[in-house]
């Protein structure tokens, strides 16, 4: 009987490591945004994104001995909490192997403690910014490709004080993201001289803003810092202060770069400004062109999510396993210096790079520099609304 | 000078759009106080009634664009009214032959319908959905402004801007024209007496002659039109977004509830008591103050009684306080 056991045990250990060797072919991959919800107008470009780094690495086939990459889309709602946690326990009934995403700072945080971490799993999200999860515990589980919400704030009060701003009165987004984006900029801001006259949080989805109107006009300021989404809140609150001829120009962090909000306030908005994520040079060229008419890479935290899936491939590749418990802690390796640099387009040659065991420093389209407990140093994209468009005007 | 500036300020930012908000809340609590006061349950789906009106008029509205035809300076959703009103109706009348009859016969009590009302809601939330989608549709055109606040300072001098929108000025003209021919069909005509006496007591009405039906179809047909011009004026003034309707129910069931279920005048009242309290409240007094007060004694902070978070918290308050101190409504209507 015992004998017969043990016989048993091995025969199925052995299939099922045979199984394992077949399925290393194809490694899918979750890819988990906000499809729906506050910014469900960024989500379109950012999975396609995640998904042309997928292919590029399955066309070199050089991942592990030539296995294909394969995503798998889930429905994180932005700011829907229950929905997030649904979506990535269904991606891990899949067998995903890493999580691109999720997007906005609440949902990660949530899907982070209560996926990731209790099922092992690997997240790079292109796009939560929250300083909050900087700190949160992590396990080694969590990385991201876009910086703190601390760092913008810095960058928004240098570009403020650049432009002789003495005062603002600042509006956020009744959220994890909106509420450490407007404690950021309010601290950086305060620390130069410049002086804050109202922090005044605003719900989403209402149709009406002008009793937070009433209250932001009152304080008064030299510009009006909206840190909303642009597909909810924050264009609200926009229309209520030019309807009312409150303001007439606006300080837009990266939640509100996007080009449905110029389409959706019209020629009124010309002359506000802002900064998002996003970096220059070859990187993102390169990716512009690679994307060609499928879809727009120059869209916000699009290259971010280029990066984010080109990352865990390759630190698969370092690792040599495709198990988010070998490979977690070589993404740090492989995005910063030293060895060959490494941009979009040129996943395969780096693939190849590691499996003869040199280093690689992935640049990718956002000048990828993993900092601290692994998020984004931090390039920022100076923005102008400029006849209806977002201008970019610099770098920061 | 200073006095000015404060007073335009306050106009702004409070007066106008208070007046204008409590315009839109005003018609809605005329629709459910009616529902009450003949049909004696509170219609919960009055919100998602406007939604629907208002949706008529959205798709009517694109129908005339697309044909060229427009009203000049003011919204072509205005043309459309009548034809929005028509499709409300007969939705109306529709859902009472369908659904509410079947209680009335078996003389339901008032509870079973609040409930029939709810599931009507979702119903029509879900037609809505799917017909226009969840999306924010803005269907405003013509002139957005009677007043820009560029134009204001420019013209007076004054520091302080003064905007009047052109949505703002066709919601106060259409309420007060809305409530005076409610209140001459009410009181003058022989559908309107016999509307009030059936709500004041039903028995003696049947006994005296009134048909029953007929008051039920009337009341349906005022509150369709009633539901379609709110839903198409908060619409034009804020943007059409189904989700906004079914939130708008709280503050107007406030409105109507505050004022005395039951009551139209008390309905009018209460959507300014609840629209004013929403937006004194949370305002931040500092601005005003400041033109007024001399030097030595302007206020440093924002004078901002309660941070604009709370501005739900406000309606329901002032309806705790009333529920508690005078349950009936600062107008007498029916117990709750």
């Amino acid at each position: 009987m015992k004998k017969m056991l043990l016989a048993t045990t091995a025969a199925a250990l052995v299939a099922s490591s045979a199984m394992a060797d077949g399925h290393a072919k194809e490694i899918k991959l979750g890819v988990l945004y906000g499809f729906t919800g506050p910014i469900e107008s960024l989500t379109g470009p950012m999975a396609a994104g995640a998904e042309l780094a997928m292919k590029e690495v399955s066309d070199s086939g050089m991942l592990l001995d030539g296995a294909t990459v394969t995503s798998s889309r889930g429905d994180s709602g932005c700011i829907d909490n229950g929905m997030a946690v649904a979506s990535a326990e269904r991606l891990i009934a899949e067998g995903v192997k890493g999580i691109v995403g999720a997007d906005c700072s609440g949902v990660t945080g949530a899907v982070l403690q209560n996926v990731a971490i209790p099922n092992g799993m690997v997240m790079i999200s292109p796009s939560a910014t929250s300083p909050g999860l900087t700190t949160m515990e992590d396990n080694g589980l969590f990385f991201r490709t876009s910086p703190s919400d601390a760092r913008e704030g810095e960058v928004m009060a240098e570009v403020l004080q650049e432009r002789g701003i003495e005062s603002i009165a600042l509006t956020y987004t009744n959220n994890d993201y909106g509420k450490g984006l407007a404690d950021a900029i309010q601290s950086s801001f305060e620390a130069v001289g410049g002086e804050v006259t109202i922090v005044a949080a605003h719900e989403d989805g209402k149709a009406d803003y002008s009793a937070e109107m009433g209250a932001l006009a009152s304080a008064g300021g030299d510009l009006l810092v909206v840190a909303g989404y642009l597909d909810q809140g924050g264009a609200g609150i926009i229309k209520a202060a030019l309807d009312s001829g409150a303001w007439d120009t606006f300080g837009l962090p990266g939640g509100m770069i996007g080009d449905n909000l110029p389409k959706t306030i019209g020629p009124d908005l010309n002359g506000s400004y802002g900064q998002i994520a996003g970096s220059e040079g070859k990187g993102i060229e390169t990716l512009i062109e690679m994307a060609g008419d499928d879809f727009d890479a120059s869209s916000p935290y699009t290259p971010e999510a280029y990066d984010a899936a080109a990352l865990i491939m390759m630190a698969m590749q370092k690792a040599g396993s495709m198990e988010p418990g070998d490979y977690k802690d070589h993404i740090l390796d492989v995005a910063n210096a030293p060895g060959t640099e490494i941009y979009p387009g040129e996943l395969g040659k780096a693939l190849e790079l590691i499996k003869n065991g040199e280093d690689v420093d992935y640049v990718g389209a956002s000048a990828v520099e993993l900092i601290g407990p692994g998020e984004a140093a931090g390039t920022y994209r100076l923005i102008e609304v400029k006849d209806g468009e977002n201008a970019t005007i610099g770098f920061k | 000078m200073d006095f000015l500036n404060a007073i335009v300020a306050f106009a702004n930012f409070v007066f106008i759009p208070g007046v204008a908000y409590g315009s839109q809340l005003a018609l809605g609590a005329l629709g459910v106080t009616l529902v009450y006061g003949i049909l004696r349950f509170s219609n919960f789906a009055h919100g998602d009634t406007m939604a629907m009106g208002a949706m008529s008029a959205v798709l009517l509205t694109w129908l005339f664009q697309s044909w060229g035809i427009s009203f000049g300076p003011l919204p072509t959703a205005l043309l459309t009214l009548p034809f929005a009103i028509g499709f409300t109706i007969l939705l109306l009348l529709g859902t009472d032959r369908a659904v509410y009859k079947f209680y009335r016969t078996k003389k339901a009590k008032p509870v079973i319908l609040v409930i029939v009302s709810l599931g009507i809601t979702f119903i029509y939330n879900g037609l809505t959905r799917f017909i226009i989608g969840a999306d924010d549709q803005n269907f405003l055109d013509g002139e957005r402004f009677i007043i820009r606040a560029r134009d204001f300072k420019e013209m007076t001098g004054l520091r302080e801007g003064l905007a009047f929108k052109t949505t703002q000025g066709i919601t106060i003209v259409t309420a007060v024209i809305v409530v005076i021919l409610l209140f001459w069909f009410l009181n003058k005509t022989r559908s309107g007496k016999s509307m009030r006496a059936y709500s004041d007591n039903e028995d003696l009405a049947l006994l005296s002659g009134i048909n029953p039906e007929r008051v039920v179809m009337i009341t349906w047909m005022i509150v369709a039109g009633l539901a379609t011009i709110a839903g198409v004026l908060y619409g034009l003034d804020k943007s059409f977004k189904p989700f906004t309707y079914f939130q708008l129910l709280l503050p107007i069931f406030a409105s109507a509830i505050v004022g005395g279920l039951g009551n139209p005048i008390g309905a009018i009242a209460g959507g300014f008591v609840i629209a004013f309290s929403e937006v004194t409240i949370t305002y931040a007094w500092k601005k005003v103050l400041v033109y007024l007060m001399p030097d030595n004694l302007e206020p440093s902070g924002l004078v901002q009684l309660l941070s604009t978070d709370y501005k739900f918290a406000v309606s329901f308050v002032i309806l705790l306080i009333v529920l508690l101190v005078k349950p009936t409504g600062l107008f007498k209507g029916q117990a709750v």
